[in-house]
């Protein structure tokens, strides 16, 4: 029993970090209808801004609250700047073009990001700084809870929180839904989609770098290739949410987090990846508008 | 008006050309071949393969518009079976290929036997899959390309993560480039058929195809059988090239390689891919020495900025949708075809 | 239909440009093709040309770059003391990327257009195959510092390993948490997608049978994988004394970490693809008290071990492991081989080769056996306060 709730504990964990990176992809699918490729890439470079930054601050000596919040702050507004330089120069020029032209220059920044990094920063593991390990560990009887795991959901549930309030209650937000539902209308009562567009990307890309951090945190090894596993999966958590629904990616991540888990832990862990992959078929036959997603028909 | 006599001579004058490559062909293998250099051998014979995967792939994603990201999982499951086939025949009776028509003939079997066996898993694949729009399908297959790859990795009897060593090396330019030449025909007829402008149709606008009769369901999956089915031709000479097949070889990154040979020759173009598939497999190696002086690895990282300024400038690739004999002058054109229609 | 029109305009001056270029790389290819003279070429000059080829890029790329920096110092050394009959060795390295098809091209590279008279490489066995089969058809001694899958040296007369193989080493770690600390219940935790991993984990189960110990649950992991809470949360309900996870140290950190937050308090067991610095970087605290089997120690206080480590920190300012250690071992067994061959033909080369003895080398005293692998002893490490330490040796 213990080791069951161990595991769901993990699970929950593990959901929390792909609801992160999820957020950031169901926001820009909502928008603009493409699916970023290289959101798990900008992930990435959360996790690798963030390790600069520590190391430059010098913050592995010791740990503190500040020290975390600090490298977030650099991290997400690094990639903000990363998302927002994506869009500008390979997507944005593409808007009017066919659906594959984009998808295929979405494979093509995303690839192109894994595999400069694994020129720049070397395609060896690398460290990452431990600059907040909260004291003590929350245990009851065998039941063994870090409280760094308990932060990262914390967090994910502030920052979707953040999320739906920007979304639904401020004037951005409501630009954002505008132009999610049709770009030329948006434009035509004054909207300016590109810059929403713009805004879009670079929140989504914050929040991949805030994951970034808090995983380099948790899992302190990080490489050029972390970001290509969790990346597609965080995309199945948010087709199985409902693409397009904030609160659906971060349930749809939970769930993720928790079959795996118990796949892992009680029949074959070697399909972990594979299984995010069978969730994603299943769920695009049998509901494809996702747990919350409304049904949208296609316009002849 | 045609008579049935004119449409047969017809039929021949075109056939002429396949059956002059394939007598260029084994006149190469057995004149040629052996005075090559073995390094330029490899790369002919990798040229060979990488053609079979881009023509193959260019039928799904070109020509019939449907974006499939998980070629590579069908050269796997066509590679390891054909090898699977011969390694275990010559550990039982390894007398069957002392004489090398015999030897040639289980390596035909064992290929085909691959490439049936692909062709299943791409029926299996495909059919959910197709139903899925772009992105969605081009994830899809991707998630499916995976899972062939861990399925193989945790299967020990195929070697698993130790691979599987000791394919007879059966490969030869010969056999590698008649495959080359099948595969070229094959997707070259049937897109100048009235089943290829069903898969134009089913590219160019779904839904009207579908009003217009075309099951574009059926057209799709059949463009993915017949694809699938040549990857794992491919991933058979591959095999018993290289005489050594591991999972990892089988992963995103060849698919993604094959997929930019598609979009650089031109996604509705089959010479378009054949030159791609040459360009880009001499290039791999042209850039070799650049990675010797700078101890650094520059090659993805040209490739996907070259996918990515390609998609931005020329999103045809280098023939679009056109073929090389389109660059031929008229005059000549005509003179080797007969009326309307072309090579 | 929009393919038709499109064909009638053409732009036909950059199209011309574009086709031009491509059969331009055809007549290009094509011309450089004839066979090189390269053996003639090789008799003529003054330098030996040694072939390596190695991952310096992609996930495992410490274990190729410190091979690499082994066998560079080697050839240093070698030169600066005369070179080999007089003649200089030159080491011309390749880069496969981690991929077995690169190893094979880089591989046929080197012997066709290189024209090298020995090859060294490479660390993971899964390459090592698929350099073989090329380096036996062309009569060309292949010399492999660390694969340990027994099948490498199977591939053919001309290929030899100067490393341990996988049935020595899994039986190295039984036997130690067997007979040296007492084990009697140990988990596995493999990772599957590492044929290394795979067939220590069943070697060292097989042997730990053997000998009474019972294996309580075997785990598995995909090379990659940053969470293993699941499965240690399995393993921890088994209650081993010990978890032997043969996996590399990239994974083996962060298992350690997991392992400690669980509250798992029984240490961690593995073999040599835990050796390198980051394994206590990325480990921490948590893999202390856990034991590793290897090649050899920097404790070892012979003169030649520790005349190789000085030299080894003033070229690449850092503590040689186990990788490079087999490098230069590789390196030196080779020239001495040459030294030893009636002449530099594949043939006397490889004979020489496997007529190795006792030769002492930086990792111990190597005798290339029938089946041309080294025999020769493992120690086993501790890692303690962050450090690596000496435990003890095993002997075949």
């Amino acid at each position: 029993m213990v080791e069951f709730l161990q595991h769901l504990i993990n699970g929950l964990s593990l959901g929390s970090i792909y609801a992160l990176i999820a957020l950031g992809y169901t926001m820009v699918f909502g928008i603009l209808q493409l699916i970023n490729f290289a959101h798990g890439d900008v992930y990435m470079l959360g996790a690798f801004i963030g390790m600069y930054t520590a190391r430059a601050f010098h913050y592995g000596q010791s740990s503190s609250l500040s020290s975390l919040l600090v490298t977030m702050a650099f991290s997400m507004i690094g990639c903000a700047l990363i998302g927002f330089m994506i869009e500008r120069f390979a997507y944005r020029p593409l808007r009017r073009s066919p659906r594959i032209n984009v998808l295929i220059t979405a494979v093509g920044v995303s690839l192109f990001l894994e595999f400069s990094g694994q020129l720049l920063f070397g395609s060896d593991p690398k460290f990452f700084p431990q600059i907040y390990t909260p004291a003590g560990d929350w245990s009851i009887g065998q039941l063994r809870i870090n409280p760094l795991q308990v932060i990262v959901f914390g967090i994910s549930i502030t920052l979707m929180t953040i999320l739906q309030y920007i979304i639904f209650r401020t004037r951005l937000g409501r630009a954002m839904r505008a132009v999610s539902f049709s770009h030329d209308l948006a434009s035509l009562m004054g909207i300016p989609t590109d810059q929403v567009i713009a805004y879009t990307f670079m929140l989504g890309s914050a929040l991949a770098g805030a994951a970034g951090v808090m995983v380099g945190l948790t899992y302190p090894k990080i490489e050029p290739l972390m970001g290509v596993m969790p990346g597609l999966k965080a995309f199945v958590a948010a087709v199985l949410g409902g693409i397009g629904n904030v609160t659906g990616a971060v349930v749809g991540a939970i769930v993720l987090g928790l079959a795996e888990e118990l796949l892992v832990g009680y029949w074959a862990p070697t399909y972990r990846d594979a299984l995010a992959f069978a969730i994603l078929i299943l769920i695009l036959l049998f509901k494809p508008t996702g747990l919350f997603g409304v049904r949208r028909t296609e316009k002849v | 008006m045609t008579t049935h006599k004119d449409q047969q001579q017809h039929g021949l004058r075109t056939m002429w050309i396949w059956i002059a490559a394939l007598a260029a062909v084994w006149f190469f293998q057995f004149f040629i071949s052996d005075n090559i250099d073995p390094y330029f051998f490899g790369i002919i014979m990798y040229a060979g393969v990488n053609i079979i995967l881009a023509v193959s792939l260019n039928l799904v994603n070109g020509f019939t518009g449907q974006f499939s990201m998980g070629h590579a999982g069908f050269m796997s499951v066509g590679g390891y079976f054909a090898a699977y086939l011969t390694t275990s025949l010559q550990a039982s009776s390894p007398a069957l290929f002392a004489s090398a028509p015999a030897a040639g003939a289980i390596f035909i079997a064992s290929l085909v036997a691959g490439g049936v066996l692909s062709a299943l898993v791409g029926y299996l694949v495909g059919l959910p899959s197709l139903r899925l729009k772009g992105d969605y399908l081009a994830i899809v297959t991707l998630g499916f390309g995976e899972i062939i790859r861990v399925i193989i990795l945790n299967v020990d009897a195929i070697g698993g993560a130790r691979g599987m060593p000791n394919i007879p090396q059966l490969s030869s330019f010969g056999w590698v480039y008649t495959f080359v030449v099948l595969t070229v025909f094959t997707v070259w007829r049937l897109i100048h058929s009235a089943h290829g402008r069903a898969l134009l149709s089913v590219r160019e606008d779904e839904i009207a195809a579908e009003a217009m009769g075309v099951n574009t369901t059926k057209a799709k999956v059949r463009a993915f059988v017949i694809g699938a089915f040549f990857a794992g031709v491919a991933g058979g000479l591959f095999a018993h090239y290289l005489r050594y097949l591991n999972p990892q070889t089988f992963d995103f990154n060849r698919s993604f390689e094959i997929i930019i040979m598609v979009v650089l020759g031109g996604m509705g173009s089959v010479t378009g891919s054949v030159f791609a598939a040459i360009f880009l497999t001499g290039i791999r190696e042209a850039l070799r020495p650049l990675q010797e002086i700078t101890k650094v690895d520059f090659r993805m990282v040209i490739y996907s900025l070259m996918l990515i300024i390609l998609m931005l400038t020329r999103p045809n690739g280098l023939l679009g949708t056109r073929e090389l004999m389109d660059f031929i002058p008229e005059k000549l054109r005509r003179r080797f075809s007969k009326k309307g229609v072309t090579l | 239909m929009k393919f038709n029109i499109q064909s009638q305009v053409q732009k036909f001056s950059t199209n011309r440009v574009l086709v031009t270029i491509a059969l331009a790389t055809l007549v290009a290819v094509g011309g450089a093709c004839k066979k090189s003279q390269t053996s003639a070429m090789n008799a003529a000059s003054d330098v030996i040309r040694v072939g390596e080829v190695g991952s310096m890029t992609g996930q495992e790329a410490t274990f190729g770059i410190s091979t690499h920096q082994g066998i560079e110092l080697a050839f240093k050394q070698i030169n600066a003391a005369g070179g080999v009959k007089g003649k200089k060795l030159e080491l011309i390295s390749l880069d496969d990327q981690g991929k077995p098809e690169e190893a094979a091209t880089a591989t046929t590279k080197l012997i066709t257009q290189n024209g090298i008279t020995a090859l060294l490489g490479e660390v993971a066995s899964s390459r090592s195959l698929a350099m073989a089969p090329i380096a036996q058809n062309s009569k060309v001694p292949m010399i492999t510092p660390s694969s340990t899958n027994p099948k490498v040296t199977e591939q053919g007369d001309y290929i030899f390993r100067v490393c341990f193989i996988d049935p020595f080493q899994g039986t190295v770690m039984a036997k130690f948490a067997r007979e040296n600390l007492k084990f009697s219940k140990i988990a596995i935790l493999r990772d599957v997608k590492n044929d290394y991993s795979v067939g220590l984990a069943n070697y060292f189960s097989e042997t730990f049978k053997k000998m009474g110990g019972e294996i309580v649950v075997d785990q598995s992991y995909s090379a990659g994988d940053i969470d293993f809470k699941s499965q240690l949360t399995s393993i921890r309900a088994k209650k081993p004394e010990g978890i032997f996870v043969p996996g590399y140290y990239t994974e083996v950190g962060l298992i350690a970490r997991q392992a400690h937050d669980l509250g798992v308090t029984a240490p961690l067991l593995g073999g040599d693809g835990w050796d390198s610095p980051k394994l206590t970087e990325i480990g921490g605290t948590a893999i202390n008290g856990s034991y590793f089997s290897n090649h050899y120690t920097p404790e070892d206080k012979s003169p030649q071990v520790q005349s190789f480590i000085a030299k080894y920190k003033e070229a690449y300012g850092s503590i040689a492991d186990g990788e490079a250690a087999m490098g230069y071992d590789a390196a030196l067994i080779l020239a001495d081989a040459m030294n030893r061959a009636k002449s530099l033909e594949g043939a006397d080369l490889r004979d020489a080769i496997a007529a190795t003895k006792n030769y002492q080398a930086v990792t111990g005293k190597i005798t290339i056996d029938q089946n041309r692998n080294a025999v020769k002893s493992a120690v086993v490490i501790k890692v303690d306060g962050g450090q690596l330490k000496y435990q003890t040796t095993i002997n075949p």
